[in-house]
């Protein structure tokens, strides 16, 4: 396969966390190491088994599919393969397939010399799904608290925890998550926006440069974060929601089992207001 | 100021915020139970050590020896026995006893005072005390309930809303809301303990459970286009579902499959049984409760011997009516479903009295 002209700068040996250089090669244009190999192993395994459990469902039907984890009763325990330890055996699949993509990129980040910042922020994302598949059921006594795999499946789960808690939106740290979410989008809104903009001037005007784009911000609202500074604020807002999804989803049942609006009580009852 | 001062302040508003927010929360281990099939989060979650309070205030008390059945009836005995006269006179007067332990203040009762909250001691078949007339009406509202499909077997005895009090503990009044400023009250906004401390409505009982308004506003098609209800409908409607949720110490799913929270295909069986509950609620306000106003309006600190004054009706006059968490109070079935009224079968033969109505204007 052809190489780009610069690629081949990029292509050093060195970096690995393990194996050495027993794994440091490329396929065509993709970099193996350790944990692309089992990266590989565990995707295959799971798709497979993911195949499987459609098969003994009776349905090929993607919105449909539905794999769900044991029933309550099994605890913290291993499930037949038929009620639940599919679920299981794809769940470890899948913890190590998305570890190992994210050792993989800590792999590439030091062959490149850069920071961690990529596997970092993917590895907040990870962090979100071992809480809901691991965490929050361990702590809670069972995998049966998990959240099935299935399109449709997965989201009458969702809105059946939501209303375990009678109104989820009073959920703080759901309040949180969602308010990172938007700003995230807002950021994102704003900055894609600018950008596009500033390189799209009308016929006949050069192309805008970063001092056009800061100007543009200080006259709007009176500051500008600057051209490196968005990319760290998105970071934040992005990784911030992330983390605060877990968290919202962690304290529901392990640390609160009423209705969420119940939880503001303490609220209500700060000795200014209380009466 | 330095950057070191900025790190002390923060640590300190850090520890401060989780000294307040820290303890509101609950801890680890929970109890919980399936409710559907596996993977659907139907069933419950619950905090064995918070449950294990609720269970211990819901316990009922020792019933006494049972009564024997020989003997001449309360009818032929008595004078003015007009729904209990088919009991020996045994059990009419273990009856009596238990209803005075049951409804009696207890400073009243300690007081030896008991009779009198209900009766002229010197005529005790007289009507006079209005509270007698109260109680006439109530043993034909435990027959009603007794023989309606939502308490099946287990039953409810006076004890079940009263538990000692002569007012039952928790029971519902029509609010007052200030009705003054640019814009009058519609009782959303504010803290509504009825609503499980949401914002929603601080009244979701006059609707659904004084009139019969439809508790009914998801849509019935896949997209909301043909739904005619109101944003203050829905707010009602799930403030009232947040009263049953928090009366009955149970979450949405314990009746409802969040899907589709109409359909019943989709809904826990449980759903038939509070389905059952609304509508003897309704039976209870619309049909005992509402009508015995005027007796308590002529009265509204209770009968003369009834000690400290206890109010018979709420800030807007109305009569304290019941609600969900009359019977319940946090437990799915009242008094951890005992079934109590097993131990009182002379509440079984509660005859079908005619209503009375003019016995229930203030003598």
């Amino acid at each position: 396969m052809a190489m780009l002209s610069f690629e081949r700068k990029y292509r050093v040996r060195g970096g690995t966390l393990i194996g050495g250089d027993l794994f440091d090669f490329w396929i065509g244009p993709f970099w193996i190491g350790f944990f692309g190999v089992t990266c590989a192993f565990f995707t295959l395994v799971g798709v497979v088994l993911i195949g499987m459990g459609a098969a003994w469902q009776g349905t090929w039907n993607p919105w449909l599919i539905n794999i769900a984890p044991p029933d309550l009763s099994y605890g913290l325990r291993l499930a037949p393969m038929r009620e639940g330890g599919l679920w299981q055996a794809i769940t470890i699949c899948a913890i190590g397939a998305f570890v190992s993509w994210a050792l993989r990129q800590a792999e590439i980040s030091r062959k490149l010399g850069m920071g961690y910042h990529i596997p970092i922020a993917y590895g907040v994302a990870v962090f979100a799904y071992i809480t809901l598949v691991v965490i929050r059921p361990v702590l809670m006594g069972a995998w049966g608290h998990a959240f099935p795999y299935g399109i449709w499946s997965h989201l009458d789960w969702v809105s059946n925890v939501g209303y375990q808690y009678l109104h989820f939106h009073y959920n703080p740290a759901h309040m949180i998550a969602v308010s990172f979410f938007f700003t995230t989008v807002l950021a994102l809104s704003l900055h894609g926006a600018l950008v596009l903009s500033a390189l799209n001037p009308p016929p006949g005007e050069p192309v805008k440069t970063a001092e056009h784009e800061n100007t543009f911000f200080r006259d709007f609202i009176g500051y500008s974060i600057g051209t490196l500074g968005i990319h760290r604020l998105g970071l934040f807002l992005a990784l911030s929601a992330g983390f605060w999804s877990a968290v919202c989803i962690v304290i529901s049942g392990p640390f609160w089992t009423r209705g969420w609006p119940e939880w503001w009580s303490w609220w209500l009852n700060l000795p200014v207001w209380r009466g | 100021m330095s950057s070191f001062n900025l790190k002390v302040g923060a640590a300190v508003t850090a520890l401060v915020l989780a000294a307040i927010l820290v303890p509101t929360f609950e801890r680890p281990t929970v109890r919980t139970e399936q409710g559907g099939f596996r993977g659907t989060s139907m069933g419950s979650v619950e905090n064995p050590r918070l449950r294990a309070q609720v269970v211990a205030r819901n316990q009922v008390p020792e019933a006494p020896e049972a009564a024997d059945n020989d003997g001449d009836r309360a009818s032929a005995l008595y004078e003015n026995v007009q729904l209990l006269g088919d009991l020996s006179n045994a059990q009419f007067l273990r009856l009596m006893q238990a209803m005075t332990e049951w409804v009696v203040p207890q400073d009243v009762r300690d007081a030896g005072n008991g009779c009198a909250y209900c009766h002229n001691l010197d005529n005790l078949a007289s009507d006079e005390v209005y509270t007698k007339v109260v109680s006439r009406r109530m043993l034909q509202m435990v027959r009603t309930i007794n023989n309606h499909p939502h308490v099946g077997e287990t039953g409810v005895t006076c004890y079940t809303c009263h538990r000692g009090r002569a007012v039952p503990a928790e029971v519902w009044a029509a609010p007052q809301l200030p009705q003054h400023g640019l814009q009058a009250q519609t009782g959303q906004n504010r803290v509504s303990r009825p609503a499980g401390y949401s914002s929603m409505l601080v009244d979701p009982f006059s609707p659904y459970l004084l009139r019969d308004e439809n508790i009914r506003v998801i849509s019935g098609t896949s997209l909301p286009r043909y739904n005619t209800t109101s944003i203050q409908a829905t707010e009602g409607t799930y403030a009232l579902m947040m009263h049953m949720s928090s009366s009955l110490g149970v979450n949405c799913t314990f009746c409802h499959n969040s899907r589709s929270f109409a359909e019943w295909a989709q809904s826990p069986p449980q759903r038939v049984t509070a389905w059952h509950g609304i509508r003897m609620v309704r039976e209870v306000n619309m049909s005992y409760i509402e009508p015995l106003t005027p007796l308590w309006r002529a009265h509204p600190n209770g009968p003369p011997e009834a000690g400290a004054p206890l109010a018979r009706l709420g800030p807007m006059g109305d009569a304290l009516k019941v609600n969900c968490s009359t019977c319940h109070r946090g437990v799915n079935r009242p008094l951890n479903g005992v079934p109590m009224l097993r131990d009182y079968p002379e509440l079984r033969v509660i005859r079908d009295g005619p209503a009375r109505s003019a016995a229930l204007v203030p003598q």
